[in-house]
């Protein structure tokens, strides 16, 4: 019997050892792709067409300063484009999917479960196949190159939607809100001010996740913002990648692509447990 | 609990109307943005509607019927299209669901009792916030065709020959499988790992005290325990699949090289509604909505049977 139990901690402490391994090989995959982005974003053109190496170059701040000084992809300016659409983008889809959640959740109304069954239908339509018509009403309401056709659209965000309803199934006691009714608050009122606070961990949550998601976004932006003052940072990727390589500072290419990962990365990182929570939460996202 | 709820909701009928005032900005919204599109794309996809490349001015829109279908299908290569991408998502799906289910049953084993899985965690998600068209644009940089690109001068230090990924099919196949597999095996994870947790732990322990192996445990009690989320990973992620663009858009420029191996549905389209070949662009769009349907359903019925709340919590 108690041979036995030595042998099972000895199997166990194997099967620790390998999963050990195993974790630490995925991750340093995981990390080994923006290791050598960071590394080459050090080092100068001439550096880097020698072969790759180890150690960092000391060109990080020469690379930097010709990206923000090089006309051609605007990257200072697009980082500002994306910070402006994707802000906007996360502050209306947070704050209008919780009001969709709280309609649905709080109100009794005819049609209340079509509404939700229906939202519940549309989450996994992809918003590639109306692109087209999409496309067509933006030129028609002359907002071909603008931000408003990129942030509008957020006010009906399924998903989001889906998240903020779980989270009120599970938090938001229909108690208080007729407690406030008694105190006279207006519904607008409880919602705003009663509501939105109870609601501050799963909209910071999902303001993550939208803002993230409008910042990567690339296929619809590419399709309405024409002019180089607008493009958002994915468009000056793409850019980028349509011209010759050959004729490309290597340096600076790589210190563009770490200014576009760059920002994301840092408050994933300060915030990964946070948002590794959400994920488990909701999950629901795509 | 649900009983006390539904009581209390029934006295609030005198509030309907505000229910319907905090429904409009999302149903506008809605209508003005997806459902009004969704109509004209349908629309242009029975019409004659281009610019042609020396022209400034559109040519119809004229009704043309069934037109741009038979084009689409007989002209173009969509079926190949179609089959590159759910090559390239398979590719890409198997050993993410297979590292998934390891991982999440590691991170969940209480005699494993694995320390510091928080780093790993934040680790193994965090490809999934990358730009994925800056990740491509940089896979792209690292796997360049030239003999002293990164990733062919560290295969050159370690003793192998240099390979030029980008210029085989199989190579291009293989750069976006992995990409898709390091951006999602992480949020494949968690949620495994969030159904794993939410089962009742006393159905494992009967089984250890009756001698089953921990395999058999895995295979007999836990996988079947999770299949309903297991159905639901696997749809999403197909239909999320079937929408890969960015990825081999940015690492093919576009062109799906090479011979148009890489060449995906959505870059079909996405060449279509740029050289303004709205016709064809609107067939394709029709053709995407119908497959994207079908699988949408499926989750749909998923969710709805699930009394439409969390899909993680606790089942037995």
């Amino acid at each position: 019997m108690k041979g036995h139990l030595v042998k099972e901690s000895m199997s166990l402490k194997l099967w620790r050892a390998v999963s050990y391994i195993v974790l630490i090989f995925f991750s340093l995959l995981c990390l080994f792709f923006f290791f050598m982005l960071i590394i080459n974003s050090t080092r100068s053109h001439y550096q880097i067409q020698q072969g790759f190496d180890f150690l960092p170059g000391s060109n990080f701040i020469s690379n930097f300063k010709k990206v923000l000084s090089e006309d051609q992809f605007p990257i200072g300016t697009g980082l500002l484009n994306s910070l402006i659409v994707s802000g906007f983008t996360s502050v209306l889809a947070i704050y209008f999917s919780a009001m969709t959640a709280y309609a649905i959740h709080v109100y009794n109304f005819k049609g209340k479960k079509f509404m939700f069954n229906f939202i519940l239908l549309i989450m996994t339509v992809p918003t590639q196949v109306s692109a087209l018509g999409f496309v067509d009403l933006v030129n028609k309401m002359g907002m071909r190159n603008t931000f408003y056709p990129l942030i509008i659209p957020a006010i009906a965000s399924p998903v989001v939607f889906f998240f903020m309803k779980q989270y009120m199934d599970s938090s938001l006691p229909l108690e208080i809100i007729e407690a406030a009714r008694i105190d006279g608050s207006g519904e607008f009122r409880t919602f705003n001010q009663i509501v939105m606070p109870i609601m501050k961990p799963a909209l910071a949550v999902q303001a993550i996740f939208t803002f993230v998601g409008a910042w990567n976004n690339y296929f619809l932006p590419s399709l309405i913002i024409q002019t180089k003052d607008k493009k958002t940072v994915p468009i000056l990727i793409a850019n980028l990648r349509s011209k010759d390589w050959a004729s490309l500072d290597v340096g600076e290419v790589y210190m563009m692509i770490t200014l576009a990962i760059l920002p994301v990365m840092i408050v994933y990182f300060s915030l990964s447990k946070f948002i590794i929570a959400g994920v488990a939460l909701g999950g629901v996202k795509e | 609990m649900a009983f006390g709820k539904a009581k209390r909701k029934s006295k609030m009928v005198s509030y309907a109307k505000w229910g319907y005032i905090f429904l409009i900005p999302f149903v506008a919204a809605f209508i003005v943005f997806q459902l009004y599109p969704l109509f004209t794309t349908f629309y242009y996809s029975f019409f004659e509607y281009f610019k042609p490349q020396v022209s400034d001015t559109f040519v119809g829109p004229n009704f043309v019927g069934l037109e741009n279908y038979k084009t689409l299908f007989t002209n173009s290569k969509i079926l190949v299209y179609l089959k590159n991408t759910v090559i390239m998502w398979i590719l890409g799906f198997i050993p993410q669901i297979i590292i998934s289910l390891l991982f999440a049953y590691w991170f969940t084993n209480n005699r494993l009792n694995l320390k510091r899985t928080g780093i790993f965690k934040s680790i193994i998600y965090m490809p999934n916030l990358i730009m994925a068209s800056a990740f491509a644009m940089l896979m792209f940089s690292l796997f360049s065709n030239s003999d002293t690109g990164p990733i062919n001068s560290i295969l050159t230090m370690m003793g192998f020959s240099p390979i030029r990924a980008l210029d085989t099919v199989g190579g291009t196949w293989g750069v976006v499988a992995l990409m898709n597999f390091m951006m999602w095996f992480g949020n494949t994870t968690i949620l495994l790992m969030a159904a794993m947790m939410g089962l009742n732990y006393s159905l494992i322990e009967a089984a250890e005290i009756d001698g089953a192996s921990q395999l058999q445990i895995f295979f007999k009690i836990t996988l079947p325990l999770i299949k309903p989320v297991l159905i639901y990973v696997l749809i999403t992620s197909l239909i999320g699949g079937l929408q890969m663009f960015d990825v081999p858009q940015i690492l093919t420029n576009g062109k799906g090289s090479p011979n148009n191996s890489a060449m995906t549905v959505i870059m079909y389209l996405n060449l279509n509604l740029t050289s303004r070949n709205y016709g064809v662009a609107g067939a394709i769009s029709v053709f995407m909505f119908v497959i994207c349907s079908v699988f949408s359903l499926i989750v749909y019925y998923f969710f709805s049977r699930n009394s439409a709340s969390s899909s993680l919590r606790k089942k037995v």
